[in-house]
């Protein structure tokens, strides 16, 4: 009989601030700079140089703790963590070790049957980033130290998450938090956004943990997902062959879809780890707290629910809409202008994020009070939907306003009644056939009669006007034969 | 006038340029030229920027033609230990792992001397990384004492305190981590102030223990001292640990001839133990005691119970620091970097030739002393030691307004003397150590010879911000004594001309 395991993950995610310059200099923050060029005395680790501590990562690291609920310590300590590397220029990482700025706290996440789940937070620490290592071929290492004193906030969870799937919901909730924030421009590809995962098993209902691995180096969702799975079904690989899990960091080979051993716990650092000498102790008053509380962005689970309940949304649409910070805005903007949430949730949805993506659809050409009076447009009956499409198009790749477009291109509905009788009564003459069939009680072609109506008037009747005629017109059809 | 300008004292030559008797081009020259003399025997400078000192000083004496804005230092020749960095100009350290390093910045001292007018003559030498009490961890040369060439100058900031002795720089920069200023002044019969920490910036200045590392000036006179303090201290945003504190102004200007009366000094019996101070710096520093009760002062016996752990607490706060500190010198950005194949052997042998033997010893203690499982007993204890000693201090403050110690319990040591015995080395700064494990300001000040003719130091304690006491005490006693004009005989100079003596 085997027997049945359940898996223990804990996860650190290291989240880099996006402030305008790095934790303890002047240095820019800006990805993509040449090699080596945002850097200074400070970040290059100089002899002489002091750190000086950049205000705003610490209101963003106190936006987060906000946000996820964590214990603010009034006075917190930076200290040093030392270990050789070539890319660390002191020597040291200046960290927070055993007093962190934020403590407990706790994030929900959304699980697969919908039900909503707390997974507890045991901290989040401001430290600063390391330079880059890039290997060459040759056998050189070159040194890129434009990332060396980046601020990160690491997020430490309580071991409470019970498969891949879950840990790909919190990384994903926490990704949205911290972009909601603002603290943080979530880019997985270049770092910004970077997670360890801590993997053991133990077999169900047992109290006490197995022995854990840290796996490192995952750098999708996909790819955190697809390691967390593999290092769960290894470890009960190993113990149901009698073995014994080694604790160790181990690497995750994404394009060979395993992980493997980094180095292990006999060769894990003595990081020597004591106060900063050179930064005095982080000091939060009650003050600085509540002006940032004041201004703190609305997360993206009651922003949800908000749109659910102030807009009617569907719990879908609210889902797409919130997914991306920048179609809130854009969507509220929309809403400002002309107030038909559903309307434009659904031309943005459907539309609009068919054609651009959402992170450039508040720069594409179609603005927020365009779309609202394209939607207006549709709602006092001078477009039908149909035609609204056209106009949109052309929208989209112009630029021009949806009146405009309308204008130039005699989009007008006609809804008068003598215009549209015109139209009918050509289309009745032109299609004696199927005018008979109708009248002989095939019902179903009353739809083929309306099209034909819109094709011939280049869809610019107001399809009710268009019925109601054809229904005078026509006179009733033969029933029950 | 029959005196040399390399007789003047620093305020006193900073006087003589401002009422245009003198060329701050000429003044330079005289020091150059002085150390050109000099310098061999004594082997103060690590390097001389004579040309960089003549040019500043053309500058500065056409400023002062022209009626342009001039500091309150302008034309005055100061010379640097060699671990404040200056852009462009070579900053070692005295240590082989920094024997080429060229810094691309200035510390904050060093703009605000330039900014005050200053010619930079030189790089003065040191202990290695400011490690020792002899200047004999030099990787490159022996300064000797201008009292006495077979003995120590004293250390760390030794090439600072022979090159005021023998009269080679008009004023200079120290740093202090366990005595490194206060220590070498009293060894060569100079002045040396070890400013509160936080009172003036470490930015650009090579660390040794980051939080007990402190800047401070050394000259001839407590009003030359004064002078340079004015210049260098206060706040400076690229050092969170310096202060806002208002800075005591004006001392250097202190009018001739001051009482103390009113002044409680204190006296820790701590400092005057049975053995380990020999008969002479007992004697000078009790009569000099004895001279501030005569100017006024009331004299109260005081205790410091927990002085004799500060020795051990200090080199374990101080090299754990240090092995952190160190971490940086590493030959992948700057520095030696020794030929090797890989990331490891890089380490070693950059690291391993680079360093000297005792800051190899003190990285060593550091990192033992901040390993998983000593940490609570080495660093975790220290700390808590360096509390009560704190308190020590802030209870005898509430009997007095400052405390009387000697500096040093010895003159001048033969140079190899103690360099074989490290521990004995370090009870060098048994009077001095306590002093930066509290924070508080410290100033050594001549005080009588010994039976050799060597100096002797006494050392004025205040309290944390007060330099404005040691200024005070330190003047009055100066005032009403002679030590400070004394000059090795050898050295034959045309006799010390510090402007007060017009006044008295």
């Amino acid at each position: 009989m085997s027997i049945k395991f359940e898996a223990v993950i804990g996860l650190e995610v290291h989240c880099q601030l996006a402030t305008r310059e790095k934790l303890f200099c002047g240095c820019p923050t800006d990805f993509g700079a040449p090699i080596n060029r945002n850097t200074c005395p400070i970040c290059l680790g100089m002899p002489g140089v002091l750190p000086v501590l950049n205000e705003q990562a610490v209101d963003m690291a106190i936006r987060a703790g906000l946000a996820l609920g964590c214990e603010i310590r009034e006075r917190s300590v930076f200290s040093r963590k030392h270990y050789f590397y070539p890319d660390l220029p002191k020597g040291y990482q200046i960290t927070q070790y055993e007093r962190p700025i934020l403590e407990r706290g706790g994030l929900s996440i959304e699980l697969e049957d919908g039900q909503r789940r707390v997974i507890g937070l045991t901290r989040i620490h401001m430290e600063e980033d390391a330079g880059k290592s890039i290997h060459m071929d040759t056998g050189a290492t070159l040194i890129d130290l434009n990332r060396a004193g980046h601020p990160l906030i690491e997020i430490v969870s309580e071991p409470e998450l019970r498969s891949a799937v879950e840990a790909v919901a919190y990384l994903k909730a926490l990704h949205e938090v911290v972009r909601y924030l603002g603290i943080c421009d979530g880019n997985m590809d270049e770092g910004s956004f970077r997670c360890d995962a801590n993997v053991s098993v133990r077999p169900v209902g047992r109290a006490a943990f197995g022995t854990r691995t840290e796996i490192k180096n995952m750098n999708t969702f996909r790819g955190v997902q697809r390691a967390i799975d593999h290092e769960i079904l290894r470890h009960i690989d190993v113990i149901e062959g009698g073995g014994v899990i080694v604790q160790e960091t181990r690497l995750w080979d994404e394009a060979a879809g395993r992980t493997r051993t980094m180095r292990s716990k006999e060769d894990a650092h003595d990081y020597r780890y004591f106060p900063e000498p050179d930064l005095p102790h982080l000091i939060i008053s009650t003050a600085r707290i509540e002006s940032l509380r004041a201004t703190q962005a609305e997360l993206p689970l009651a922003m949800r629910e908000r749109f659910v309940r102030d807009y009617g949304l569907s719990a879908y649409d609210a889902g797409v809409l919130t997914g991306e910070p920048s179609l809130v805005a854009y969507f509220e903007a929309a809403v400002v202008a002309h107030p038909n949430p559903k309307g434009i949730c659904n031309w943005l949805t459907s539309e609009l994020l068919g054609r651009v993506d959402a992170a450039k659809v508040p720069t594409s050409n179609v603005s927020p009070g365009a779309l609202a009076r394209l939607v207006a447009l549709i709602d006092d009956e001078t477009i039908n939907g149909k035609i609204a499409k056209t106009v949109f198009e052309k929208m989209l790749s112009t630029g021009m306003s949806p009146d405009a477009v309308v204008d130039a291109d005699g989009l007008r509905q006609v809804k008068d009644g003598g215009a549209v009788e015109l139209v009918v009564q050509q289309v009745i003459d032109a299609n004696p056939n199927q005018v008979s069939q109708y009248r002989s009680g095939k019902l179903g072609l009353k739809g083929f009669l309306v099209g034909q109506c819109m094709k011939v008037s280049g869809g610019k009747l107001n399809p009710s006007v268009v019925n109601d005629t054809l229904d005078r017109l026509l006179g009733p059809p033969a029933t029950g034969g | 006038m029959s005196n040399a300008l390399t007789d003047y004292s620093l305020c006193a030559l900073r006087d003589a340029l401002d009422r245009r008797e003198v060329l701050a081009v000429d003044v330079a020259q005289a020091y150059l030229d002085r150390v050109s003399a000099h310098d061999p025997v004594i082997r103060a400078y690590l390097t001389v920027d004579a040309e960089g000192a003549l040019q500043r000083a053309s500058e500065i004496d056409s400023n002062r033609a022209a009626g342009g804005p001039l500091g309150p230092l302008a034309g005055v020749p100061i010379a640097l230990k060699d671990i404040f960095l200056t852009k462009g100009l070579r900053t070692t350290c005295a240590s082989r792992i920094l024997e080429h390093f060229v810094p691309p910045y200035d510390a904050t001292v060093v703009t605000r001397l330039r900014e005050a007018g200053a010619v930079i003559l030189g790089k003065l030498n040191m202990d290695e990384f400011a490690m020792g009490s002899s200047t004999e961890n030099s990787a490159f040369q022996q300064t000797k004492n201008p009292w006495d060439t077979t003995r120590t100058p004293g250390g760390s900031s030794g090439g600072s305190s022979a090159a005021l002795a023998a009269q080679l720089c008009a004023g200079t920069l120290g740093t202090d981590t366990g005595g490194s200023i206060r220590q070498p002044a009293a060894l060569c019969g100079v002045v040396g102030l070890k400013p509160t920490y936080g009172r003036v910036s470490r930015f650009g200045v090579i660390a040794f223990a980051s939080s007990l590392d402190q800047v401070g000036p050394m000259g001839w006179t407590v009003r030359d001292a004064a002078a340079l303090h004015e210049v260098i201290a206060g706040f400076d945003p690229q050092d969170s640990t310096s202060s806002d504190r208002p800075v005591p102004t004006g001392h250097s200007r202190t009018p001739v001839g001051g009482r103390l009366d009113g002044v409680r000094v204190g006296v820790p019996t701590e400092y005057f133990p049975e053995t380990g101070l020999t008969p002479d710096v007992r004697l000078k520093v009790t009569e000099a005691i004895g001279k501030l009760r005569a100017l006024g002062a009331e004299i109260v016996p005081v205790s410091l119970p927990h002085s004799p752990y500060a020795v051990a607490t200090y080199y374990v706060i101080a090299t754990a620091e240090a092995s952190s500190n160190l971490a940086r010198f590493d030959g992948v950005r700057y520095g030696h970097r020794a030929k090797a194949d890989d990331l490891l052997s890089l380490y070693l042998r950059s690291r391993g030739e680079g360093f000297g033997m005792e800051v190899k010893r003190r990285i060593m203690l550091g990192t033992f002393a901040l390993s998983a499982g000593y940490y609570d007993a080495y660093y975790g204890k220290a700390g808590q030691i360096q509390t009560l000693i704190r308190r020590d201090f802030e209870q005898a403050f509430e009997r007095c307004d400052v405390i009387a110690t000697p500096t040093s319990p010895s003159t001048a040591f033969r140079l190899g003397e103690r360099t074989e015995d490290p521990m004995q080395m370090y009870l060098a700064d048994i009077f001095t150590i306590s002093c930066n494990l509290a924070g508080l300001p410290g100033l050594s000040l001549p005080c009588g010879f010994d039976a050799d003719g060597l100096p002797i130091g006494l050392q004025l304690l205040g309290r944390a911000f007060d330099e404005s006491m040691l200024f005070r005490v330190g003047c009055a006693f100066e005032d009403s004594t002679d030590h400070h004009v004394r000059r090795p005989p050898s050295l034959q100079t045309g006799g010390v001309v510090t402007g007060q003596e017009a006044q008295s």
